[in-house]
């Protein structure tokens, strides 16, 4: 299936406006934008630029710089897996294999039906509950494949 | 009767083992049996196996019950809990649990103590007590104060706080900034969260103190994106210290202007590093500068600017209002004051140990962690974030401060330990701290950009068995070439946790020994 890629032009114009006059007023917009859409459009450069008077290719590198801005849509729901050292060293790599498997998605992509957008994640700062992972928002410590399944049937995961 | 008091954290690591669950469910079986409660959603003790841990107020001061489940709850208030009765899950006093009575808690004084929303509590704690002092004595004398009080820089590099606040203050230039580091990107590391989600007006005193001292009237806290309740708490508090008027356009009536914006990140590590930040606070890719000019003198858009990281700043206050001889007292050598440090990973009992510097790592995996989680034995540590080195378990008396660490061959960072038993594959994670640099770098130096790409493919042939050796001396050298060619710590130090690996723990790249170094072959 292809992913919509429309977006809401009068949005991203209002954020635009709201926060072009702040000191380095790109990441603030940047960020509204990927916070309120779920996603950095690609199509909504131009008028980014336009609005700072910056060029195409200057907010372009911005965007693609950092790992938070998407540039397609997320799926349903997102569900972001820590992969850094301490998760690591209490089984974060074979809950990826797991969660991917479980959810069929592979790490860093949309499933095909658009269910489930699995990102990783270096560090949620959450090292003394390893391994954490979060599911639309919400944190959970301790995850153990068994965990994860668990929070799926208690409906963390709306398929 | 008065309302009784329960403290359930609202920390996110107490809220990732369900505190939300269990506040909910506390305050639903009060309804039933018709009891007057008032829920206090407090930071973290730091106790994190004990998570959530709940705290009743009682006559005999505070007890403390966990881990508590949302399902523990009737039998807690069948136990009488509210007046300190005994059950399975009841641990006493909070303030008599060894891990916690044998710290010694100055940055950490009231995180877990406090209601992190409230700056009435703030100030009956001793809040705000610190800018009093620095609005009478004036910048070159808070100056004097944190210079003698021997504060480091506790985001990693340890440079010297006094050293760089009076750069700053020697500026004829103005506007002048203060910038808080937030990034905390390091794996293992949690203390920066804790204090801001726990208690984040301690933050908010620290920068103000620091603004006052180098004449500062804005200040930017950039944080990072993995944080929400940090920021959450962070714009409650400083709308709360707006409006008393601890923040704005005369501090505390002192005549002198500061206030504070919080700006979250958008997920790179690199923008920890300090010009990163700035550049992305200036809204551009977070690509490293050259150095000089140094920030205290060109810093967020070319003016002087104050960047310390979150705990530096969250320990200014105590230095202010108990006097530098007072924390130039903890520590020893030239590491002086305490160190909140943070164990993780594969470890019984992780959580924050706030303490002097000079504790050993076994003392804190051992002492306080009670070796390994899995019950396995312990084989590696890695110290310091993902820039730091792996060290065996035969290295673990060393003292941690940073010049032992540094004299290790590592480096102590931002104090974060973590522990891995003996089902690590240290050529793993050596292979992952190249994967990570080569996802993170911000490319700007070639060593960094290209180094760590090709150090995953050479890893991957030592892995993989093709001519072990060979490809062993080309890991050193290309490491070599990282560490003396990259700007920044990322290409930098990425180098220390892939060379400890190779150094202590030579047979899991399939080497028998260490490999003969690049100067021996040639």
């Amino acid at each position: 299936m292809a992913i919509d890629q429309t977006w809401d032009e009068r949005a991203v114009r209002a954020i635009v406006d709201g926060l072009k006059d702040e000191p380095g007023a790109l990441m603030p917009i940047l960020r509204r934008i990927q916070d309120d859409l779920g996603w950095v459009p690609p199509a909504s450069v131009a008028l980014i630029a336009k609005a700072l008077n910056l060029s195409r290719a200057e907010v372009h590198g911005v965007v693609s710089f950092y790992h938070d801005f998407r540039h397609a849509p997320p799926g349903r729901n997102v569900v972001r897996v820590c992969r850094a050292e301490s998760c690591q060293a209490l089984g974060a790599n074979a809950l990826v294999d797991h969660i991917s498997r479980h959810l069929r998605v592979e790490l860093g992509a949309t499933s095909a039906d658009g269910a489930v957008t699995l990102e990783a994640v270096y560090c949620l700062g959450n090292c003394a509950r390893s391994p954490a992972v979060v599911i639309n928002g919400r944190i959970i410590g301790c995850v153990t494949p068994a965990r994860f399944d668990e929070a799926v049937t208690e409906g963390w995961v709306d398929r | 009767m008065s309302a009784a008091t329960i403290y359930v954290p609202g920390d996110s690591g107490a809220l990732s083992m369900g505190a939300e669950a269990v506040a909910a469910a506390i305050a639903r079986e009060a309804r039933r049996r018709g009891l007057d409660l008032r829920i206090v959603r407090n930071g973290s003790r730091g106790l994190y196996w004990l998570e959530p841990l709940v705290e009743v107020a009682t006559a005999r001061g505070r007890v403390a019950y966990g881990p508590v489940a949302a399902a523990d709850v009737p039998s807690l208030f069948a136990a009488e809990f509210l007046t300190g009765g005994d059950h399975p899950l009841a641990l006493g006093p909070t303030e008599e649990i060894d891990y916690l009575k044998r710290q010694q808690r100055l940055t950490f004084a009231r995180v877990g103590i406090v209601d992190p929303r409230s700056l009435d509590d703030y100030l009956a704690h001793g809040g705000y007590r610190g800018l009093g002092r620095a609005i009478e004595l004036g910048g070159g004398q808070i100056v004097e104060a944190i210079t003698a009080s021997n504060l480091r820089g506790r985001g990693g590099a340890a440079f010297p706080a006094g050293i760089k606040w009076k750069t700053t203050l020697d500026q004829p230039a103005t506007p002048k900034y203060v910038v808080c580091n937030a990034d905390e990107g390091d794996s293992g590391t949690f203390s920066d969260r804790m204090i801001m989600e726990g208690d984040p007006f301690v933050l908010i005193e620290g920068m103000t103190i620091a603004a006052l001292a180098v004449g500062a009237a804005s200040g930017y806290i950039y944080l990072r994106s993995e944080y929400p309740d940090a920021l959450g708490a962070l714009n409650h508090a400083i709308g709360a210290a707006r409006a008393r008027r601890y923040l704005g356009a005369s501090v505390c009536g002192s005549g002198r202007p500061f206030d504070i914006t919080v700006r979250v990140g958008a997920g790179a590590y690199i923008c920890g590093e300090e010009t990163a930040m700035l550049e992305s606070l200036e809204g551009r890719r977070g690509m490293i500068r050259f150095k000089p000019p140094l920030p205290a003198i060109a810093g967020l858009f070319g003016h002087p600017t104050v960047v310390n990281n979150v705990i530096t700043l969250a320990s200014v206050p105590v230095i202010l209002d108990r006097g530098a001889k007072f924390y130039n007292e903890y520590g020893l050598g030239r590491s002086r004051g305490t160190l909140p440090l943070q164990l993780a990973g594969n470890v019984k009992r992780p959580g924050l140990v706030e303490i002097a510097f000079g504790l050993t790592l076994r003392e804190l995996i051992e002492d306080y962690g009670g070796g390994t989680a899995s019950g396995r034995p312990l084989r590696a540590v890695q110290v310091g974030g993902p820039l730091g080195a792996y060290f065996p378990g035969a290295m673990l008396d060393l003292a941690i401060d940073y010049e032992a660490l540094a004299g290790a061959g590592g480096l102590l960072g931002h104090g974060g330990v973590v522990v891995f038993d003996d089902t690590v594959d240290l050529a793993r994670m050596a292979r992952y701290a190249m994967e990570f640099c080569a996802l993170e770098s911000c490319g700007k130096c070639t060593p960094c950009r290209i180094g760590s790409t090709r150090g995953v493919e050479v890893i991957d042939r030592i892995i993989a068995g093709r001519d072990r050796g060979a490809n062993a001396a080309l890991l050193r050298d290309l490491c070599d070439t990282m560490a003396a060619g990259s700007l920044c710590a990322l290409g930098g130090l990425t180098p220390l946790p892939v060379l400890s690996a190779l150094k202590h723990f030579p047979r899991d790249f399939g080497l028998e020994s260490e490999p003969a170094d690049a100067a021996a072959r040639s």
